[in-house]
């Protein structure tokens, strides 16, 4: 008796698929949200519609960077040397715009010693890495895996 | 423009912050992000009361 290959073709055909086609497919609004998140905290969240999180996201950023400079905290530069620099810079730069804003106009460029300033820098670094977490979850949003 | 925060006041802002952001990021539903922010928030207050102490507790 032949063997019924209709099946196994179609079992085969679902698996290549599901090998193939990932779960959440990556769009355009998955690309540019995160980039425009981390330019604009919380832009991306608003881009996809999600005003609440996104107006919430950007406040906490931006007092966070603002609070952080009025505290005299220190901006990293690129070109920093020290390895303890280097991270430094890929904190900050996480606050996208503010960074560029801030460097532009010449802010957190002082060199401050006391326990004030010192928890400035911590403000800004943080806000940055913050900020990269709200780009990512603006990715997730984008690609359907976060509500 | 300069901002003059104690030690106690900064580690609160820094908190309230972080939460905000942790509670919004980390969990789907509104109702889990504002439990998962008050969760941070009190987590991070309660770390500061139990450093506080323990440095107090080292100094004497």
């Amino acid at each position: 008796m032949a063997k019924p290959t209709t099946d196994t073709n179609t079992n085969k055909d679902k698996a290549k698929s599901a090998v193939t086609e990932p779960e959440y497919p990556l769009t355009t609004m998955a690309v540019v949200a995160p980039i425009m998140g981390w330019l604009i905290p919380g832009g991306g969240h608003i881009l996809l519609k999600r005003y609440g999180r996104g107006i919430l996201l950007f406040v906490s950023v931006v007092a966070m960077f603002v609070i952080g400079l009025g505290m005299q905290g220190r901006i990293y530069q690129p070109n920093g040397g020290d390895i303890l620099d280097i991270l430094g810079f890929v904190g900050d730069v996480g606050s996208g715009a503010l960074y560029f804003l801030a460097r532009i106009m010449d802010w957190g460029n002082v060199m401050a010693a006391n326990a004030a300033a010192d928890y400035g820098k911590t403000f800004l670094i943080v806000a940055g890495l913050l900020n990269f977490i709200a780009a990512a979850d603006a990715h997730h949003i984008a690609l359907g895996k976060k509500p | 423009m300069t901002i003059n925060l104690s030690h106690f006041s900064a580690a609160v802002v820094f908190a309230l912050f972080a939460s905000i952001v942790f509670g919004i990021t980390q969990r789907n539903s509104t109702m889990e992000q504002v439990k998962y922010g008050l969760y941070c928030f009190g987590m991070f207050v309660g770390g500061v009361f139990v450093a506080g102490w323990v440095m107090a507790l080292i100094r004497r």
